[in-house]
């Protein structure tokens, strides 16, 4: 079985990022990046899959430009065995990420895609369900288990209420939840190795997709800063400001 | 302009949310219809008859929805999107799982999670766990949007809509539904509730959530969680808070033994009044904080209750 894992190269998610004065977007120069922690999950249940014997191959792939290419050694370095970059200075709308992985789903006949269930930064959670559509298979979102079970996956999902878990046909598509698994760290014998791992490079515009931008980003402004308040003394001060001052409690 | 809304509901109650998702739906402005899909689902129907704005309520009750799989709901969604300019739905698990397939097979860009409401294409939503604020124009002719609940007031519910079934039974027949595992409460929803108390990793483990009950049981709270108390098997998942768990927006929210990770403000930092307890004057939490305690949560937590 292989398995596809769609990789995002985004800011550190320990970096609180600003946004520039001109208010075009948020400054990202010099920015600690990373892989996308949903996806750096991805990576793992697939390494998972293929150590039980479930998967036979990993190919990670990421869209963007040159870049990311680090971020996709870091997938080999972690257990991926080949990459794929598809080249693109533009940032792309979720929907058109979908189209391109669409074309390589096509291409290279996945049984299985893992997504991360959304990019921390633009936190869209959409191009796991998108690439469903457009291929037609069926999805399991926002994945705590995964268990493959002959020609069938089943699913557990983190839903509102709790849990709920799907059978799904297999090709499907997976997006994974921060409690599906706990990813290693890759192993210096094992970053050196991926040096040398194949990684394929595309360029966005051979696969004939329109990919025209759907949306138009007209500003980025900070959120609203909350003041820091007041520290109480006793807890008879807390609840007699959150009584009077705040009126919040009766 | 006219405007279809999926109705967030488990096959017997309307989700609250849903009505403020008709509010961001006034606000664009338009014919606004609801889309009630499930089976068995006519209590849900009625209230939805009752939602104010609202012109008509579709109903598809066939078994293919009763789990509302996003396969079976998106095949159906999209065909009916035909009628409509704007397909909305709540940022909420079902909404979240559902939409990006209608718009993909509308070929179009999605909107997600919006807190505002610029114009008919231009809306505002966070992007990078709500440090930035986006202001988006859509270029498409049809929209498919999510909507951040906690960022509109709920519309009334003194309507009276017609009802109109649909005979729809689209079942793409590559899923099925196995089983759940619901976390039962006789607590108001995380979403839904006026205060909410939620423990961090300071709880230590799961039995120290009960202090937490003591006291929201006096204020007719709901309890959350940080990530890491989830993680530490503490509590279930459905009780995170922040960028990837629930997002709430209460009068009163308190944390206790929470640092105040970016992750966990993204999904608290709009309530009214922020309360942490916590022992390290230096915790992050304290940065949003309109009342701060710098106290050790065991000494705290009975004596709060008590003097509630
Ligand atoms: C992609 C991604 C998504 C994430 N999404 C979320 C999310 O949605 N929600 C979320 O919450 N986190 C999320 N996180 C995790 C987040 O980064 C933090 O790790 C997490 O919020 C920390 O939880 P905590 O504050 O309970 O634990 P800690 O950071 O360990 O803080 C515990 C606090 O308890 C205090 N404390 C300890 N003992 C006591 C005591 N006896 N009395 C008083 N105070 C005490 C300590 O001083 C400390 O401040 C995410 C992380 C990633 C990478
Ligand atoms: N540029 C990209 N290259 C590769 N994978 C991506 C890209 N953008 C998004 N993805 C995948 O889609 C998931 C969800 O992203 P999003 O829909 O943007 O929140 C990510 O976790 C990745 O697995």
């Amino acid at each position: 079985m292989k398995v596809l894992v769609p990789i995002k190269r985004v800011i550190d998610y320990n970096v609180k990022v600003r946004v520039k004065a001109d208010n075009s977007d948020v400054d990202l120069a010099n920015v600690k990046m990373a892989i996308n922690p949903f996806c750096e999950i991805a990576v793992e249940e697939a390494v998972r899959l293929k150590e039980a014997g479930a998967a036979t191959e990993i190919i990670a792939i990421s869209i963007g430009d040159k870049s990311c290419q680090e971020q996709l050694r870091t997938a080999l370095a972690l257990g991926a065995d080949r990459a794929i970059q598809i080249n693109t200075d533009e940032k792309l709308d979720s929907l058109h990420v979908a189209k391109l992985l669409q074309k390589v789903v096509e291409e290279e006949q996945p049984q299985l895609v893992i997504l991360g269930k959304q990019s921390i930064d633009s936190d869209n959670n959409q191009t796991g369900q998108m690439l469903a559509a457009l291929t037609g298979l069926p999805q399991g979102t926002f994945a705590s288990e995964v268990k493959i079970d002959g020609d069938k996956v089943n699913v557990t999902r983190e839903v509102d209420g709790g849990l709920q878990t799907v059978a799904l046909n297999l090709p499907a598509i997976v997006t994974t939840d921060l409690r599906l698994n706990e990813p290693r760290y890759a192993s210096l014998p094992n970053i050196m190795k991926a040096k040398r791992k194949p990684l394929d490079v595309k360029e966005a515009s051979e696969f004939g997709l329109d990919l025209t931008p759907r949306t138009t980003l007209l500003k980025v402004t900070p959120p609203a800063e909350r003041q820091a308040g007041i520290v109480v003394e006793t807890v008879d001060e807390l609840v007699e400001k959150l009584k009077n001052e705040a009126k919040v409690i009766a | 302009m006219s405007i279809l809304i999926y109705v967030e509901h488990d096959n017997n109650e309307l989700k609250a949310d849903t009505l403020k998702t008709v509010s961001a739906a006034q606000a664009i402005g338009g014919d606004i219809n609801l889309l009630v899909a499930g089976h068995n689902c006519a209590a849900v129907v009625e209230q939805a008859k009752n939602v104010s704005g609202v012109s008509k309520v579709l109903v598809a009750d066939n078994a293919a929805y009763a789990n509302q799989l996003a396969e079976n709901v998106s095949l159906l969604v999209t065909e009916l999107a035909a009628d409509y300019n704007v397909i909305m739905a709540t940022a909420l698990t079902t909404g979240k799982n559902f939409m990006p397939r209608v718009a993909a097979l509308l070929d179009v860009a999605q909107i997600s999670d919006i807190i505002g409401v610029e114009s008919a294409d231009t809306f505002v939503r966070p992007i990078y766990a709500g440090n930035a604020i986006a202001t988006v124009q859509s270029l498409d002719s049809k929209k498919v949007i999510t909507v951040r609940a906690t960022a509109f007031d709920a519309v009334a519910t003194d309507g009276n809509a017609d009802v109109v079934n649909l005979s729809q039974a689209t079942d793409a027949g590559t899923s099925s539904h196995v089983n759940d595992e619901f976390t039962e409460s006789e607590r108001p929803d995380l979403g839904a509730a006026n205060v909410v108390i939620s423990g961090g990793r300071g709880m230590q483990n799961g039995d120290n959530f009960k202090l937490l009950e003591g006291i929201a049981d006096k204020l007719g709270a709901a309890i959350g969680a940080s990530r890491a108390a989830v993680d530490a098997g503490f509590v279930p998942n459905d009780m995170q808070v922040g960028q990837t768990g629930k997002i709430v927006a209460p009068d009163l929210y308190i944390a206790v033994g929470i640092s105040g990770a970016i992750q966990h403000l993204a999904g608290m930092k709009d309530s009214k009044i922020i309360v942490a307890i916590n022992k390290d004057a230096e915790a992050p939490i304290f940065q949003v904080a309109d009342y701060g305690i710098v106290a050790d949560l065991f000494d705290v937590l009975p004596e709060l209750e008590n003097k509630l």
